[in-house]
């Protein structure tokens, strides 16, 4: 059969698959080659002082342990305030709405928040947290920020796993009578928690990675902080992401900056693992 | 008697569990509704700020000075404020990203989903995702570290940080984004169409340029729109390799984008100039809206 094929055919098809064969193996290269160099760079910098030590110029230590404390206590304080709404938002979608123009409505607001550029959130943060609540560059500010950032991914996966709790259940319940929302808390929370813990893990690593919403709003101070500082209003810190840019940018401190990003790797491959074993466990469960 | 007065009692029980339950029904309506809405109210608020914040400047300076001024000089003695070497340099450095990362993303979609074996294709998805994942700080350091100096080298630069650089690490960033939702929707074409395509003669590799990738356009427009999406509102990694001066964008030159304008000059700006960066917000953000709008009509079509 391959005889009756044109030689201008032959060529044509050769050529496309060549291309086909070398984009994939410069794109291979490059991710394998920037995941390398971040290694290699970052991995002889890493040190058990670095991890556990502040920056001080007068004992000529380099430590990210404030901004290890700072990335934890910003993804407490957002998850804490974007679950319950995120939650409760795809519970109304889904159990409660009966308008379709609300729901068009609510839905194009989360397309439009999914699409703002981290930059405007940190711009619009400053505004309504730093200076309109006057909260001042404070951990807390940033942690709105960011409710506002993650508040679409929460509500998404929450959503999809909702949709995959059978009506079979909801109407058991309620043949049983139960009210809608003993309902809910019964029946549809419970079938729908792995598709809540999808959400956290994923919005985990948006705020893990975010910097640029951040600056400004939660500040790029490196104090160790207490929990109750933490929470207080003009308690300054950077995140991790945050302290990278520092030292890169305006330090031109590189080894500690490539640690930073070593750390951040594995904080992404352990985040990116057990995001897609919840998101497996939740196909099983459909 | 005694059971009658005990039934009344029951019934009255039972009454009052009920009214309890009602109210906390309503309650509880209400709470989801306030939650549900939480979103709309997020995007007006965010509006209203960026409008409050943005109108001043742009009324002060004048609309057209702003938006087609050639000269920003937000620190010099007599400040001139036009954004349009910004606008200009985002839109390059965005369509020079997608003219690299779109072809190069859906031809590695089509090798994932067509060519490579199950265990090949499992693997470059992983490390796909993971770069999907990577702060983009990192790829900015990455950038400085590796990207400028090797442009200086080749190009024989005096400086390697500029427009060109910004779109090389822009294409890496969209790249996977572009290829994990290309290959969703070439996973979704049909097996008959391609089956179809085989059996009237044409090659696997014609089926897959005349068939498949056709029939899975509006999923692969979709991934375009998401990568002009995220190249243009990308900010930290731009700053830390595109030099960050004031230039019309030129691919030698260093370039400054509109989010890179508000980031470097947002933490010792005041007074007008200040209120200037609201206004490339604002400025910023509508081009955003106008993305998303047809990132939705886009995927509308989808469905019909």
């Amino acid at each position: 059969m391959n005889e009756k094929i044109s030689e201008s055919r032959k060529i044509r098809c050769a050529i496309l698959n060549g291309l086909i064969w070398t984009a994939t193996g410069i794109i291979s290269v490059i991710f394998l080659g920037i995941i390398l160099c971040i290694l290699i760079k970052g991995l002889p910098h890493i040190s058990l002082s670095l991890l556990t030590s502040k920056q001080s110029l007068l004992n000529e230590t380099t430590g990210i342990l404030p901004n290890i404390l700072n990335t934890l206590y910003i993804i407490l304080m957002t998850l804490l305030i974007v679950l319950p709404l995120g939650v409760g938002s795809a519970i109304y979608l889904n159990e409660y709405a009966k308008s379709k123009k609300a729901v068009s409505l609510i839905e194009l607001a989360i397309e439009t928040l999914a699409g703002i550029p981290s930059i405007i959130y940190g711009l619009v943060g400053m505004l309504i947290f730093v200076q309109f609540f006057s909260l001042g560059t404070s951990l807390i500010a940033g942690a709105l920020t960011l409710v506002i950032m993650t508040l679409p991914t929460v509500i998404r996966t929450t959503q999809e796993s909702l949709k995959t709790v059978p009506d079979s259940y909801r109407e058991g319940s309620l043949a049983l009578g139960a009210g809608k929302w003993h309902m809910i808390r019964t029946v549809v929370i419970p079938s729908a928690v792995d598709g809540i813990v999808t959400g956290c893990i994923l919005s985990v690593g948006r705020i893990v990675g975010e910097s640029a919403a951040l600056l400004f709003t939660a500040g790029m101070a490196n104090e160790i902080l207490n929990i109750s500082e933490a929470v207080s209003a003009g308690k300054a810190g950077s995140t991790l992401t945050v302290s990278l840019y520092m030292y890169a940018k305006e330090r031109g401190d590189f080894d500690t900056a490539f640690a930073i990003s070593t750390v951040l790797l594995l904080l992404t491959f352990i985040i990116n693992i057990s995001a897609k074993f919840t998101a497996k466990k939740l196909k099983k469960g459909a | 008697m005694q059971s009658n007065v005990l039934n009344i009692s029951r019934t009255k029980e039972t009454g009052r569990l009920k009214k309890i339950s009602g109210f906390l029904e309503k309650v509880m309506n209400t709470v989801f509704t306030v939650c549900g809405f939480v979103a709309v109210a997020f995007v007006l608020i965010i509006t209203v700020f960026l409008i409050i914040s943005g109108t001043p400047a742009i009324s002060e300076i004048g609309l057209a000075d702003f938006l087609f001024g050639t000269e920003w000089a937000s620190t010099a003695t007599e400040a001139s404020y036009g954004i349009l070497p910004f606008i200009l340099s985002s839109i390059c450095g965005t369509s020079g990203a997608i003219l690299i990362g779109v072809p190069a993303g859906i031809l590695c979609s089509v090798f994932l989903t067509r060519i490579a074996g199950k265990r090949m294709s499992s693997f470059i998805s992983g490390a796909v995702s993971l770069m999907s994942g990577i702060p983009s700080v990192v790829y900015g350091l990455v950038g400085m570290i590796i990207v400028v100096p090797t442009v200086r080298e080749v190009f024989g630069l005096p400086d390697g940080a500029n427009l060109f650089s910004a779109i090389l690490v822009l294409a890496f960033m969209i790249l996977p984004s572009v290829i994990s939702v290309s290959e969703t929707a070439i996973r979704a074409v049909p097996k008959e169409y391609e089956e179809g395509s085989l059996a009237l003669g044409a090659t696997k590799t014609e089926t897959i340029f005349k068939v498949t990738l056709p029939s899975a356009k509006s999923g692969i427009l979709a991934s375009v729109v998401l990568g002009i999406g995220r190249a243009i509102g990308e900010s930290m990694a731009v700053m830390m390799v595109s030099g960050n001066v004031a230039n019309m964008p030129s691919l030698f030159k260093s370039v400054r984008f509109l989010t890179t304008a508000i980031a470097s000059e947002m933490s010792y700006s005041s007074g007008l100039q200040r209120q200037t960066l609201f206004s490339v917000a604002l400025v910023l953000f509508v081009f955003i809206l106008g993305i998303n709008l047809v990132l939705n009509l886009v995927i509308k079509n989808k469905r019909k």
